[in-house]
């Protein structure tokens, strides 16, 4: 089975704080990681591997910088990585970005899962896997919880709501994975070190053909036009009262002095 | 094109370091020096205190004849024969940017035997209605909804199109921006229309909610946006108004759905719905037992809303992960929430940063919720819940 | 002059991972509970921690012992005693094996250990032979086939854990230390049993128990190395063990000083973060200091191993230094933490104890300036 996993590297934006006084982001010392949900669907990859052969192939857009990420996806197993990297790709929207993995998976021939986080956590739209599946022609299935391969098919649950929809499609397929489907493994030792080792091929926008009105800033409909910094809410009150009753109370009479309840 | 630093002009203050987002610029000789991780999003234009940051704009060719495009759409999202929420919201945040604008607001209406769900539309303000129905539109399906959207698109041509990001919205739009190659904005807080060029500005959150990005589709057409639920008003209804219904033949074959329905698993009822909840009770580790989350099941029930839970308590099994607010979780904006032993961390903020008022229940008056928190209470959560679940029953009571 | 290589960060990337997430959180209470935690140690081994500086063919990932280092450090950094329990495991037992046993002792006793499926431990110290290791009472005698060994050992670390032990005992005591020779002892033997469990001021999460050899029958083949070499192979193994104690004491004064920086910054006194004042600043600079020396003894120490060069002197410093300082920095940071960190609900107090026995075991810090004065003097 030939399963290929979109990953990305980001800003580790949990760690990321906002200065209280400039209203700027402090980003000093923050790591770059893989982006959460993609080293579960990574994750997710293995055990398919694990459980019906095949071969896990990871692939990131992104700088040079971002073949640390890739490695941690060899490390943990992944079988192959491949980077695509261009100053071309600089200024993509999800469209541009889209068009770009779509087409670097289109050369790394035929698929028949491919495998995309949610989100990625510094972009938080969701908009590149469905994207991708749109350029190469797949159904997708968004939000899975869980996956089950049974010969050319794939069933999966998506989460939706309250609800888990349960769904049957013939590969290929393009399937993004929630947080609860699966947890990451350490990658080992010898992983580690054969991952450090592994040569990462570079490919540039030359090598997949890219339509250079499709790459980067050219192929991207959208732009930002400011950045800033959310307004804080302001500052609310914490109640003042010397037992829990007094409290509940103070604040019952608060919610309904504001028209609240 | 390139964000270009002057080196002349630069005085190497370095206040634009930490203003990009993506670590993008170094110091190297007493200058700022732009590197490879740069996105082009100009943060740093305006921050450089002597204008020595440059973004080049872009000659961009006109790709398409923007003036035949005219028309705010919203996707009607409808679920078990009722119209979503969020649509409603769309409508009624639509018709300003439809007024501003001076063109005609419509609903989008995809489904089978939803005929009856039209006139919902016109009462929330839509001029117009594009229906298009049959029985492959029994269920949403993304292969026979993108097919639909994009061809009622390409025939009609609105100027902007707004879908609510739900899963299915969410599921939708990237896959119908993509067919008609045009620009698409997750997850929007804010809407507005730039007074000069006319176009739609959209606000959204990234980096999990640390910052706000405002962005343009300035060439592409029609500008497409998913818009978070439960941040903007539901329109009042009015059932008089009618408008124009236009039916629009499907394309779409059943054997054109790849993906197949088998069943629909029921996991909890109203308590795990939470992005169609008013009222979310939410719990943390400050719980600190699992047995103890049946204070908040209890105020929940007594509220008539959903529990919620942290990252923190769905990782310790306490609850199924259907419940869990934040940015791996749901997204929610009820009208008020509850944030009980949840010490606030930022992830968990950016699931809930919607909500209209926040209550904070914690032992630790330090803890980050309290900044975010409209009202607070310092105290222990096994006390002062079940005192409120009393007090609300009360009150339910009292203005029977 | 001082970068780790690629290979090296990740490893480090890696230990630190693992440890903040598997390691961490369970701590606090291993400690108060006196609980050693052998599915963490499975964890911890089935990731390969065992086996980093090993030969791939015996188990390992042909890595560097500076790699494993920087895993002993970040394991350490989150429990004290879970990282001696691997350090006890990977350098005192399995080692010894790899570097005097033959080839079948090596795929039987030493290969489980590299591999992760068995875990090891070394047993020199009687109550009578601490530093004087040449007093061993312990006592094994040739009878054909096998040797029948009597004694006992105490402060083992891994004990009744542990499958594989290392065992010293005289087999000529007319010829002083060159009469005492080495054994692989199993767990399982008949005659070997455990004594009682010690209650430490530290690294309470470490099982450190007494061994009690009766009649125990142990094959020719189980002896490690030739008669009367069991000193030189005790010798060469604490003489490497040294470098994973300067990597434990090293975690530990680590651990201890980012908590006190972090600390300072946030507690307000005067209307002001404590670390504002010159006083605490200068005591963090000292602490910071001592850290980053101990640091880069220890490095090149394990550097120097990995190069194949003399490393006794440089390990012994690397140990000497970095215990003498992790016992003054957690100390310090119980001082910078003031009230609070006498309190059982912050971590350093536990750093303060787990310190402690840094200078004390695999060679008591007199002992190493015995060897450092020694190289000097020569």
């Amino acid at each position: 089975m030939e399963i290929v996993v979109c990953v990305k590297q980001v800003p580790d934006t949990t760690e990321v704080k906002i200065d209280p006084v400039k209203n700027t982001l402090i980003r000093e010392g923050v790591p770059s990681i893989v982006n959460p949900f993609d080293k579960i669907a990574v994750e997710v990859a293995i055990q398919l591997k694990e459980k019906h052969g095949g071969r896990v192939r990871v692939v990131s857009m992104g700088p040079p910088m971002a073949k640390d990420a890739l490695k941690e996806c060899l490390a943990m197993g992944a079988d192959e990585a491949i980077l695509v990297s261009d100053r071309a790709f600089a200024g993509a929207d999800t469209l541009a970005t889209s068009y770009t993995l779509a087409e670097t998976i289109r050369k790394m021939g035929p698929v028949d899962i491919i495998l995309c986080g949610k989100q990625a956590i510094d972009g938080d739209t969701a908009q590149v896997g469905p994207g991708i599946a749109e350029n190469l022609g797949m159904p997708q299935i968004t939000y899975a919880a869980k996956i089950e391969v049974n010969g050319d098919t794939v069933k999966v649950d998506r989460e939706h709501e309250a609800v888990y929809e349960v769904y049957e499609v013939k590969m290929p397929v393009m399937i993004t994975v929630v947080k609860s489907i699966a947890e990451p493994r350490f990658p080992t030792v010898k992983g580690t070190m054969r991952a450090n080792r592994a040569e990462i091929p570079v490919w540039s926008a030359a090598d997949i053909n890219a339509d250079e009105k499709r790459i980067g800033l050219n192929g991207s409909p959208t732009q930002v036009r400011r950045i800033f910094t959310p307004k804080q809410r302001s500052n609310g009150e914490i109640i003042q009262a010397e037992t829990a009753s007094e409290a509940v109370a103070q604040l019952m009479s608060k919610l309904s002095d504001a028209k609240i309840i | 094109m390139a964000v270009i630093v002057n080196q002349e002009k630069c005085i190497g203050c370095s206040a634009c370091v930490p203003a990009c987002p993506f670590n993008a610029i170094d110091m190297a000789g007493g200058k700022a020096v732009i590197n490879e991780k740069c996105t082009l999003c100009g943060a740093c234009v305006p921050v450089c205190p002597v204008e020595a940051i440059l973004r080049e704009e872009v000659e961009r060719t006109a790709l398409m004849d923007k003036t035949q495009y005219k028309g705010v759409w919203v996707f009607i999202e409808h679920e078990e024969g009722a119209v979503k929420g969020v649509a409603h919201e769309l409508l009624g945040e639509g018709r300003k940017l439809a007024d501003e604008l001076g063109e005609p607001l419509a609903g989008v209406l995809i489904g089978h035997n939803v005929l009856a769900m039209a006139s919902d539309a016109f009462a929330s303000g839509a001029d117009k209605v594009y229906l298009v129905e049959g029985p492959e539109y029994e269920h949403y399906n993304t292969d026979a909804y993108a097919a639909a959207f994009t061809d009622v698109t390409q025939t009609y041509k609105p100027s902007s199109v707004l879908i609510g990001a739900t899963n299915n919205g969410r599921d939708l739009a990237p896959r119908v921006a993509a067919q008609l190659g045009t620009g698409l904005c997750a997850d929007c807080t804010g809407l507005s229309i730039d007074p000069e060029t006319k176009l739609v500005i959209w606000t959204r959150p990234a980096f999990g909610g640390n910052i706000m990005a405002d962005i343009l589709c300035p060439e592409h057409r029609p500008q497409m946006g998913t818009v978070r639920p439960k941040v903007f008003k539901k329109p009042v209804a009015d059932p008089a108004r009618k408008g124009e219904l236009i039916k629009v033949a499907s394309k779409v074959k059943a054997a054109d759905l790849r993906v197949k329905l088998l069943e629909i698993i029921q996991v909890c009822t109203t308590s795990c719905n939470l992005e169609e909840a008013d009222i979310i009770v939410s719990g943390g580790r400050g719980m600190n037992k699992p047995e103890n989350f049946c204070v908040i099941e209890e105020l929940a029930e007594v509220l008539g809303g959903a529990v919620g839970a942290s990252r923190a308590a769905v990782d310790a099994g306490w609850k199924p992960v259907m419940h869990q607010v934040g940015q791996t979780g749901k997204t929610v904006g009820p009208k008020i929430y509850f944030a009980c032993g949840i010490s606030g961390a930022i992830q968990h903020l950016a699931g809930m940063s919607s909500s209209d008022t926040i209550i904070a229940i914690n032992k630790d008056v330090d803890a980050p919720i309290f900044t975010m928190a409209d009202y607070g209470i310092v105290g222990d959560v096994m006390e002062v819940i079940p005192l409120l679940t009393a007090e609300f029953k009360k009150y339910k009571a009292a203005s029977k | 002059m001082f970068e780790l290589n690629e290979d090296q960060k990740m490893m480090q990337k890696m230990a630190k991972e693992f440890a903040d997430k598997e390691v961490a959180p369970g701590a606090e209470h291993r400690d108060d509970k006196e609980e050693f935690s052998r599915p963490l140690y499975n964890a911890m081994a089935g990731l390969g921690m065992t086996g980093i500086c090993f030969p791939e063919k015996y188990g390992g990932a042909d890595g560097d012992l500076l790699s494993y280092i920087l895993a002993v450090e970040e394991i350490c950094k989150a429990d004290a005693g879970i990282g001696i329990a691997l350090s006890a495991s990977v350098s005192l037992c399995a080692w010894p094996i790899y570097a005097f046993g033959s080839e079948e002792q090596k795929q039987k006793f030493m290969v489980p250990i590299a591999e992760g499926k068995k875990m090891g431990a070394f047993g020199l110290t009687e109550a009578g032979a601490g530093t004087d290791a040449s007093a061993q009472a312990s006592v094994a005698v040739l009878n054909g086939d096998h040797y029948v060994l009597n004694g006992s050992k105490m402060f083992i670390t891994n004990a009744s854990e542990a499958e594989i032990y290392v065992i010293f005992a005289m087999t000529d005591k007319s010829k002083g230390t060159r009469g005492i020779t080495a054994f692989i002892i199993e767990k399982d033997m008949p005659g070997f049993t455990f004594g009682k469990k010690e209650h430490k001021m530290g690294i309470r999460s470490s099982k450190t128990m007494e061994l009690i050899f009766q009649d125990v029958k142990v094959p020719v083949a189980n002896r490690l190395g030739k008669e009367g070499e069991g000193f030189k192979i005790a010798m060469a193994t604490l003489d490497g063990g040294r470098i994973g104690v300067a990597a434990q004491a090293l975690g530990i004064a680590q651990a201890a000083l980012d908590a006190a920086i972090k600390y300072s910054k946030e507690r307000i006194q005067f209307g002001k973060a404590i670390s504002a004042n010159q006083a605490i600043a200068f005591m963090l600079a000292d602490m910071a200091l001592k850290v980053d020396a101990a640091r880069l003894l220890t490095y090149r120490a394990a550097a120097l191993k990995d190069a194949g060069k003399s490393y006794g002197k440089e390990a012994a410093m690397a140990k000497l230094y970095a215990s003498d300082i992790a016992m003054e920095v957690t100390t310090d940071a119980v001082q910078v933490f003031g009230g609070y960190g006498y309190s059982r609900e912050y971590p350093v107090e536990r750093l303060m104890r787990d310190a402690k026995i840094t200078q004390i075991y695999e060679g008591t810090n007199q002992v190493q300036r015995m060897v450092i004065s020694g190289a000097i003097l020569r």
